[in-house]
């Protein structure tokens, strides 16, 4: 094993940084002529700048059909054409510099600029419209993929909401500066008033001043709080909401009257602050619940593509997916994806299924079987007549799926809530109480004790506690996105610290997406002799035995049978049937047989890998203390094996969907909470019937969708790291609770003798909400 | 103590300025992409 991979790090293709075969300076054409593109436009230096991110996709150029673009290009008045495009492939920085550099040596393009952080490509130009190919063609050529998208629906939807809490925080951050400014002002007029005293006319200057900056902003940046409590009050529930709109326009309403009689306090500077520091832990936690989601429907999106509809009169006509009627006969080209659920009528070809199923091998269509919508067709081209089409497909099923998922876990009460729904009503209790007590008992007058109730008000505003959780869940979700754990929804971080027992899925999951050729009597001639035929195919067999032999020069005239195998000339690879041998039994596991004129067959026998940190994952999930449990559709045969050999004791085989799902159900009703890792859209209702689930990024996209937390690599280790992770985060979280309700339980006695004046409600309350910001950061660290 | 009229005054344009121009930006997308600027500054600029 070892020597192959020595002389494989020697011979790198110069463009794409892939395996190229011994001696070559490139491993294919289009690496070699994207060398010489970009070298004779004098942007040489990309190769010295780079840094090829293992990652992602390698910068490998290739051949496409090309795409719809004109139904996405968006032209202005000034005669400007703007398209939108997602780029797959992109490295580094010095990718997006080759791409813009080259862009800018186009005469008619206006402005091309890679946005990095969304791995998307907004190009401008002037001109006719059809230079659109021309132009996403000098990108590809590069090794970049390019797929259009329709902005106006994904930018808008992205992100209103964070722009509107950002500019909201913006207001409020100058209000509150300003505001401040003056009552430090007023607090020492207050202060030195024994000496010199600051006039009364004075202060009330500043009173009107305050009010005037404090006013405003306060209606502008308190609307997302005011609209929210409005609505939970509406429903008959209470939120965080609730108090802090209460507190909020009580006290200012208070201070504007305070300010009319020329009073000594006013609390304007409390308020505003207030909105400031509740706006900061808003924003925090917009960011955490919206971008990992955002690019998981994003990509989800850009999948969705055209199809092609052939007339009655045996013309073909693009559609849009939705726009497919049930009963049209759709074509369906070799390596295209299906784009509706239907019924085979004519051709045969063998069908990618695991973007649906997660299944790795093929399934062969012929007429009359049925097809759903998001395969993707490895053979000869297919008509299918359109049986589901847009909201009725499958995918569309399994969409509505997650949608239920969703709405399950939305049940799911978060921390903060669940001390919120305490929180309110006890404030509010303590406020009032004060408020009789000064008023009814001591009796005094009424605006004064308003006053004191208002500071209580003040004092208790959950701000610390609004920043509790949004803090941390930021801080941990980053850390774990760089360690390449994507944690999807937001709450994904406190239900992953309660886990106690963890469901693997076999196949996928414990064992390698791709499958792995045994190699035992395999001759390397023999292998690399096949390899060259198997260049030839997209099949997944095809692509292990590729995988195993390393680079070799594809074959020449070979040709695909589909579903069956490759001839080139009189030397065959496929199955068994394909390749004429009659002798022997049928291998365990998948096959391919491959035959040369005058030669006895080889037989090529491929089996599942496990991941190679299965075992050590499992025992260190154990030390978390935590139960691991393996349920597979497989057969008793090919999971016994597996489970010994990761240690692991519990063990069901032959589960279908269904039953995994069941038996996740009967764990949850003894008060288990499971978290679900699999990865095939059969694993998808168990996925969604747990308590938290993963998926890794090689599973079907349905899965990774309905999972709450996606990892990426060959590893199992981000399951055990996420869960210790979450419970470190969770901790933390616990952590800043207890700080901000301590403050609250030493200031309300405070707040309520009448203690509390403008300026020691503004030092506390800082005070409390960096506290509970630094604790945060503990959440950095493993 | 009318000086402080000025102040305020001054205070508050000064302060308002950095909103507006704060808001400028977000309105023009400068926090779009934080990544790709910090990247885009170790590249030097292709217009010759």
């Amino acid at each position: 094993m070892t020597a192959p991979q020595a002389t494989r790090a020697e011979t790198v293709c110069t463009h794409c940084g892939q395996p190229a075969a011994a001696g070559q300076r490139f491993c294919c054409p289009g690496c070699h002529a994207a060398f010489d593109t970009i070298q004779s436009m004098g942007l040489g230096r990309y190769y010295r700048q780079r840094l090829l991110d293992a990652g992602s996709r390698a910068p490998r150029p290739e051949a496409g059909g090309h795409q719809e673009l004109e139904r996405y290009i968006v032209t202005g008045p000034d005669d400007r054409h703007t398209l939108s495009l997602a780029v797959d492939g992109l490295q580094c920085g010095a990718c997006v510099w080759l791409i813009e550099s080259v862009l800018a040596r186009e005469a008619n393009v206006v402005a091309g600029r890679v946005n990095m952080t969304s791995r998307q490509l907004r190009l401008t130009w002037t001109g006719p419209v059809g230079d659109a190919p021309r132009l996403v063609d000098a990108i590809e050529r590069l090794g970049y993929r390019l797929v259009p998208f329709d902005a106006s629906c994904l930018a808008a939807a992205q992100d209103a909401t964070g722009r509107t809490l950002i500019r909201a925080l913006a207001v409020a951050g100058f209000a509150a500066g300003n505001v401040m400014l003056i009552s430090i002002g007023l607090w020492a007029g207050e202060a030195a008033g024994w000496l010199t005293g600051m006039g009364p006319a004075t202060r009330d200057l500043l009173h009107w001043v305050s009010g005037l900056i404090a006013l405003p902003a306060i209606v502008y940046a308190g609307r997302p709080f005011f609209r929210s409590a409005v609505g939970a009050l509406r429903h008959g529930r209470t939120n965080m909401d609730v108090p802090i709109s209460v507190g909020v326009l009580l006290v200012s309403g208070m201070s504007l009257s305070e300010t009319f009689a020329h009073a000594q306090h006013t609390y304007f500077d409390s308020a505003i602050t207030l909105l400031f520091f509740l706006l900061i832990g808003r924003v925090l936690d917009h960011r955490a619940r919206g971008q990992a989601r955002a690019t998981a429907e994003q990509l989800l999106t850009l999948r969705a593509a055209d199809v092609t509809v052939l007339r009655p009169d045996g013309t073909t006509e693009r559609r849009a997916q939705q726009a497919v009627a049930q009963g049209d006969r759709v074509l369906v080209g070799m390596g295209e994806r299906i784009g509706a659920d239907g019924i085979v009528e004519q051709g045969s070809a063998p069908l990618d299924t695991s973007l649906v199923t997660g299944e790795s091998l093929p399934t062969d269509a012929a007429p009359g079987s049925v097809v759903f919508a998001g395969t993707l067709n490895l053979g000869a081209p297919l008509i299918v007549r359109a049986t589901a089409t847009g909201e009725l497909t499958l995918l569309a099923d399994c969409v509505r799926l997650i949608e239920a998922a969703e709405a399950r876990r939305s049940r799911f009460v978060v921390l903060a809530d669940r001390v919120a729904r305490l929180y309110a009503p006890a404030v509010h209790a303590a406020a009032l109480t004060t408020f009789l007590w000064w008023h009814l008992v001591r009796s005094v007058p009424l605006e004064q004790a308003l006053l004191t109730a208002c500071a209580v008000l003040i004092v208790t505003c959950p701000c610390a506690l609004a920043l509790a959780v949004p803090a941390v869940q930021v801080i941990a979700t980053s850390r774990l996105l760089r360690l390449g754990i994507l944690l999807k929804s937001g709450t994904a971080l406190e239900r992953l610290a309660k886990v106690d027992t963890v469901v693997f899925d076999k196949t996928g999951t414990l064992t390698e997406p791709s499958l792995a050729l045994m190699r035992d009597g395999i001759a390397p001639e023999d292998l690399r002799a096949a390899a060259s035929l198997a260049a030839h195919s997209r099949h997944p067999l095809a692509r292990a035995l590729l995988a195993a032999a390393g680079p070799v020069v594809a074959a020449d005239a070979a040709m695909e049978i589909p579903g069956q195998g490759l001839r080139s000339g009189d030397t065959r690879l496929g199955s068994r049937a394909f390749c004429d041998v009659r002798s022997g039994t049928a291998a365990e596991g998948p096959e391919l047989w491959f035959a040369r004129p005058g030669r006895v067959a080889i037989r090529f026998v491929f089996t599942e890998h496990l991941r190679p940190d299965a075992a050590e994952t499992v025992t260190r999930l154990r030390a978390l203390g935590l139960s691991v449990v393996l349920l597979s559709g497989d057969t008793q045969h090919a999971v016994g094996p597996i489970a010994q050999a990761v240690g692991i004791d519990e063990w069901h085989a032959r589960c279908s969907p269904l039953e995994k799902a069941e038996r996740i159900e009967t764990l949850a009703s003894a008060g288990k909470k499971v978290l679900m890792v699999g990865d095939g859209l059969n694993d998808s209702p168990s996925l969604s019937a747990a308590y938290v689930s993963a998926s890794p990024a090689s599973a079907a996209d349905v899965s990774q969708t309905v999972a709450d937390l996606v990892f990426q690599g060959a590893n199992l280790a981000p399951v055990a790291i996420a869960i210790g992770a979450a419970r470190r985060a969770h901790g933390v979280m616990r952590g800043n609770l207890a700080l901000a309700i301590g403050y609250n339980v030493l200031m309300v006695p405070l707040a309520v003798i009448g203690w509390v004046t403008p300026w020691v409600a503004a030092a506390a309350m800082s005070t409390s909400s960096l506290l509970v910001m630094a604790n945060s950061f503990r959440a950095r660290r493993t | 103590m009318s000086v402080i009229l000025y102040l305020l005054a001054a205070s508050l344009v000064l302060g308002g300025g950095g909103l507006a121009f704060f808001l400028w930006s977000l309105r023009t997308g400068q926090f779009e992409d934080l990544e790709g600027s910090a990247n885009r500054i170790l590249f030097d600029d292709e217009r010759d």
